[in-house]
C-alpha cells in the first residue's frame, strides 16, 4: 500500500494505536501539524480523544482550521475527530470546523441506556460507499458521550437508545464515531477501505 | 444493540502478569504482550491491566509496556495502578491506552476524577472500587488492596461512593467484590444488583467468575455492561470463544 498518511497532531489523542493500526496495513504514517506535510499526504486523519473544546483550542492555536477546510485528499475524522467536522458541539458549547452541516449533542439518558456509550455495537449502512465495503452489520468499538445529528451525510447508523450517525461522508471528508484502530479485524478492514480511496 | 463485554484482567507486577487468590499469593502466569495478543485473537472484548504494586509502592505505571501493548493489539484496553496526577494519566493515554482506571488515588483525592474527566472526557476515566461486606452487613470500600498488609478500610459505603464518583465525572465503574475474588464461586449478585440500581454509567462486574453460567447470571440478574475475569482465562479453565458462543445461545447480546 502506497498511502502516506498524516495524523493531525491536535494534542491529547491516542496516536500510538492509530499509527500502529495504519502501519500494520503497510502504509506510511506520521504525526504532524506542519502545513506542507499535511498538504502532501495522500490521506489525512483527525484522531480523537479528549473534549471538543480542547481539540478546537489546539487546532486554533496552530491555525489549522483553514488548512483542513482546503484539503482535497481523503480526510477521516475518528470519534471526536468526526464530531469536530460538524458546525457546533454541545460539549464545551464550541463552534467546530463546519465541514459537514449539523450539530453534535449529548446522547440522552434513558432507562437501561448508559452514557457514555461504551463498547461494541453494530453499524448498519444507509448508503453504499467504498468505505463500508465488507463491514456493514459488523460490531465496532464505540466510546463517546456526544453524537452528531442525522443528516444527508450519514452513511451508516448505530443505535444506542436512539439511532445516530456512525459513519458520515461529505465529499472527500469522512467521519466514523467508533474507533477503527480498536475494532479488531473489522476496524482494520475499514481503515484499509479508507486508504484505498484516492483523491 | 450494544453488546455485553467480556473483559480479561491482567494483574501486572514487576513487568509480568500474575494472579492471586483474594488479592494474595501471586503466581507468575506469563508475559504481558503474549497474553494480550492471545486474548485478542480469541475474541476478548477488552483488556484491563492492573499494575497491582503501583499504588502501594507509591509510584506510577511504567509506560514502556503500555506503548508495546497499544502497538500489538487492536482491541481497547484500560490501564490501572498508581495514576494519581493529570500528568501520569496523560502519559498513559499518550502511550496508547484507551482508558485509565483509578482506585486508591480517587479515594485519597476525589477531585482527581473531575480533573481527569474535564481534561480527557468522562469516557476515558474509569473508577475501580474494591468493596467488602462488613460484619454489620454494609458494603464498604477498601484502598491500597495490592498488598493485604496495606489494605485500608475507609469508613465509606460502597453505594455512596458509586454515587459520588459518577457525580464527579467517572465514565465507567469496575466493582471488585473482594470476598468473591479468585474463589470461582460466582459473581456477588446481591452487591452488583445494588450497585446497578444506583449506577447510570457502564458498570463492570469483577470477582468470582468460575464458569460460563456465572457470566450469564451476572448479565441477566444484574444487567451489568461487562464482566471481568482473570484466573479462569489465564489457566484455560474457560475458553473465551466457547464462553461467548454459550452466552449468545442464551440470547445475551455478545460480539462473536
Amino acid at each position: 500500500m502506497n498511502a502516506d498518511v498524516v495524523l493531525l497532531a491536535t494534542g491529547g489523542s491516542n496516536f500510538t494505536s492509530l499509527q500502529a493500526a495504519i502501519e500494520r496495513l503497510g502504509a506510511r504514517c506520521r504525526q504532524s501539524h506542519d502545513p506542507e506535510q499535511i498538504r502532501a499526504a495522500t490521506h489525512v486523519v483527525l484522531p480523537g480523544v479528549g473534549s471538543a473544546g480542547a481539540a478546537m483550542q489546539a487546532i486554533t492555536a496552530q491555525n489549522l482550521a483553514p488548512l483542513i477546510r482546503s484539503l482535497s485528499q481523503p480526510v477521516l475524522g475518528i470519534c471526536l475527530g468526526m464530531q469536530i467536522l460538524f458546525s457546533h458541539s454541545e460539549e464545551s458549547d464550541v463552534d467546530t470546523l463546519g465541514l459537514i452541516p449539523g450539530r453534535v449533542r449529548r446522547l440522552p439518558n434513558a432507562d437501561g441506556i448508559r452514557i457514555p456509550h461504551m463498547g461494541w455495537n453494530a453499524i448498519n449502512a444507509v448508503r453504499d460507499d467504498a468505505l463500508l465495503a465488507g463491514v456493514t452489520g459488523q460490531d465496532f468499538y464505540f466510546v463517546h458521550t456526544y453524537a452528531a445529528d442525522d443528516s444527508e451525510a450519514t452513511l451508516a447508523r448505530c443505535t444506542h437508545g436512539q439511532a445516530f450517525p456512525a459513519v458520515v461522508r461529505s465529499g472527500n471528508v469522512y467521519g466514523v464515531q467508533f474507533h477503527p484502530e480498536r475494532s479488531g479485524p473489522q476496524g482494520s478492514r475499514l481503515l484499509a477501505n479508507f486508504l484505498g480511496i484516492t483523491a | 444493540m450494544l453488546k455485553k463485554r467480556i473483559i480479561a484482567c491482567l494483574d501486572v507486577a514487576n513487568g509480568r502478569v500474575v494472579k492471586g487468590v483474594r488479592f494474595r499469593d501471586h503466581d507468575d502466569v506469563g508475559d504481558i504482550l503474549e497474553l494480550a495478543a492471545r486474548y485478542s485473537a480469541q475474541g476478548i472484548d477488552e483488556l484491563v491491566f492492573y499494575d497491582i504494586l503501583a499504588s502501594t509502592a507509591q509510584r506510577g505505571v511504567a509506560p514502556d509496556w503500555v506503548a508495546k501493548v497499544a502497538r500489538r493489539i487492536d482491541i481497547p484496553f484500560c490501564v490501572a495502578g498508581g495514576i494519581r496526577s493529570l500528568a501520569q494519566a496523560e502519559q498513559v493515554l499518550a502511550a496508547g491506552a484507551d482508558k485509565i482506571s483509578i482506585n486508591t488515588p480517587a479515594l485519597e483525592n476525589p477531585q482527581l476524577i473531575t480533573t481527569l474527566a474535564d481534561r480527557f472526557g468522562s469516557q476515558c476515566v474509569v473508577v475501580g472500587i474494591d468493596s467488602l461486606q462488613d460484619a454489620d452487613g454494609q458494603w464498604r470500600v477498601r484502598s491500597h488492596t495490592g498488598n493485604p498488609d496495606t489494605t485500608r478500610e475507609r469508613g465509606l459505603g460502597t453505594l455512596e461512593w458509586i454515587g459520588e464518583v459518577q457525580h464527579r465525572g467517572a465514565g465507567e465503574i469496575v466493582l471488585n467484590c473482594m470476598a468473591s475474588d479468585g474463589t470461582r464461586d460466582g459473581f456477588d449478585l446481591a452487591q452488583l444488583s445494588a450497585a446497578r440500581a444506583c449506577c447510570t454509567v457502564p458498570l463492570i462486574a469483577s470477582g468470582g467468575a468460575g464458569c460460563a453460567q456465572h457470566f450469564s447470571e451476572v448479565f441477566i440478574h444484574c444487567d451489568v455492561d461487562g464482566a471481568l475475569a482473570a484466573g479462569i482465562f489465564h489457566r484455560n479453565l474457560v475458553s473465551i470463544p466457547a464462553l461467548k458462543q454459550e452466552l449468545a445461545q442464551q440470547g445475551i447480546a455478545i460480539r462473536l
